[in-house]
């Protein structure tokens, strides 16, 4: 279970002060779908960096599982982040590193033998469909493979969370609609996913849970939710 | 943990492997930082060998009245021994001094057939002195001004030269100054630009590094890598700049004995074969290791 109790952020630059979040309070319960929408600056990046640690709130708890983000060392975030799955627009491979590798990596850093590494990442790079590039470099590969390979990358771990940030942002409608596929098949094998996206398309047409964000507040909840905003 | 090595020493060869053009640009800067630190190495030894074979002509010497006897005179070189600052004391006896001034002379015929006609020894006894230290010499000066032995001394060359003795402890020492000073200049300069280099060459990483720390790398697995390929920056271009240095001692070896005939920078090259490209790759490997770890520091906060 994911919960926000009462969480506010606010960036101070160049002597400014911007509320990125006010007073956020959720639950997200185990093996739900959650959409997280609203316009650019609305705080669905703001919350999906709290939920990874790489921010911390200045007000309020989040709460992951056992983990209390906001109180983990930074010396003990990887532990935290080894279950959860994350991905991005901008898709985050190592780019020195091939799709094998840039999957590998997330189950060496976990200290994971060997022989598994070989025997699981490529059923993953199998499921998202990327089994004929498995040494290709992020480089000679397209967005929406790109995005496959983070995808195998975010799931070789078995998560209990996978977390989306745009991750269609820098796809076309076609592979838009692959990549939501595929959250949804992982979905039904049991993992919670958050998507933070602006698509209204892929929103109505999931109908699922959605959260809805303005300047930084809740302003909407809905089990079954649309895009309303306007 | 040795499976956690063995793949962080892993992915610091592919790095370095796949990083090819950084790898080679550091190693580069690298090679020529350690240069200068072996040219410093070099300049330092061929200094050192030049101020000490001119503080080695420096001496004092003591000559005896006729009078002073054999025991006499060996009983003042042994006190003059036993101070700290002298480093040693030789006895040149009459005869010796007639046979050195002999053999010195034998070309001049002249001087040999003066020195026929003579019934007796001209020559004083002496005693040959060196200190440890130029700066010494005013001290065992004035013990030998002591009343006590002014009986047996005729006089002591000091006086005369101690003016150019002066001058030489000056030239010394500011030689020393100065080798020091421009060790510690040129080396910091060194430092600092393998340092930056190194530090460019992970900022030019650190969106990497943020992704490893994102997919639940720990601070020790991002790190490992970019110190293994610090480490191979260190070794090849410790050995590169050994080897750079070889041919050109071998060719200038030649003029510096000219100059200092106690220096032979070729023999010095080879008898320190071993630890000169120690130091190179001790000093290469330090700096890759602690310009890594300290450029990555502030990319780790993710």
């Amino acid at each position: 279970m994911i919960t926000f109790q009462n969480v506010s952020k606010i960036y101070k630059i160049n002597h400014h002060t911007s509320n990125a979040l006010e007073d956020v309070s959720f639950t997200i319960n185990a093996k739900e779908f959650v959409s997280i929408v609203g316009k650019s600056g609305a705080g669905k990046s703001t919350i999906i960096e709290l939920l990874t640690g790489e921010e911390k709130p200045d007000k309020g708890k989040v709460t992951i599982g056992s983990y209390e983000v906001n109180k983990v060392k930074s010396s003990k975030l990887p532990y935290l982040r080894r279950h959860l799955g994350v991905i991005f627009q901008d898709f985050r491979l190592l780019p020195n590193k091939t799709a094998f590798e840039n999957v590998a990596f997330t189950l060496e850093v976990a200290g994971r033998p060997q022989a598994e590494i070989k025997e699981f990442v490529p059923q993953a790079l199998e499921m998202v469909g990327l089994s004929n590039k498995m040494y290709n470099f992020p480089r000679e590969l397209s967005g929406g493979e790109k995005q496959r390979v983070a995808i195998a990358r975010a799931m070789i771990n078995h998560p209990d969370v996978l977390i989306a940030d745009e991750p269609t942002g820098n796809l076309d409608p076609v592979n838009t609609a692959e990549i939501i596929k595929i959250l949804l098949k992982i979905n039904e094998l049991g993992t919670t996913i958050i998507l933070a996206t602006h698509n209204k398309d892929i929103v109505n047409e999931l109908k699922k849970r959605v959260i809805i964000l303005e300047d930084g507040k809740i302003i909407g909840d809905e089990e079954r939710g649309k895009y309303s905003l306007t | 943990m040795f499976t956690a090595l063995s793949r962080i020493i892993k992915y610091g060869f592919l790095g370095f492997w796949r990083n090819g053009w950084l790898s080679t640009a550091t190693i580069v800067v690298m090679i020529l930082a350690l240069l200068v630190f072996e040219g410093l190495i070099i300049a330092n030894v061929v200094t050192q060998t030049a101020l000490n074979s001119l503080q080695d002509k420096i001496d004092i010497s003591v000559y005896f009245k006729g009078e002073a006897s054999e025991d006499e005179i060996l009983k003042i070189k042994s006190s003059l021994e036993a101070m700290t600052e002298v480093k040693k004391a030789d006895y040149i006896s009459k005869d010796k001094a007639l046979e050195i001034f002999r053999s010195r002379h034998k070309e001049d015929e002249t001087i040999s057939a003066a020195l026929e006609e003579l019934s007796e020894n001209p020559l004083a006894a002496s005693l040959n002195i060196k200190a440890y230290d130029p700066q010494n010499y005013q001290a065992i000066n004035t013990y030998l001004e002591q009343d006590i032995y002014k009986s047996s001394i005729e006089k002591i060359s000091y006086a005369k030269n101690a003016t150019v003795i002066n001058r030489l402890i000056k030239i010394i020492d500011t030689f020393k100054n100065l080798g020091f000073l421009s060790t510690i200049i040129f080396a910091s300069i060194a430092v600092l630009i393998t340092f930056n280099t190194i530090r460019l060459a992970i900022y030019s990483n650190r969106e990497e590094i943020g992704i490893m720390r994102l997919v639940g790398a720990s601070n020790f697995f991002v790190r490992g890598p970019y110190i293994v390929e610090g480490l191979i920056y260190g070794i090849i271009s410790g050995l590169l700049s050994f080897l750079f240095i070889v041919p050109f001692v071998y060719y200038t070896s030649h003029y510096v004995e000219i100059f200092i005939p106690e220096m032979n920078l070729w023999n010095y090259i080879v008898s320190n074969s071993i630890i000169l490209p120690g130091y190179q790759i001790i000093f290469g490997i330090s700096l890759g290791i602690i310009s890594s770890s300290i450029a990555i520091r502030r990319y780790l906060h993710i």
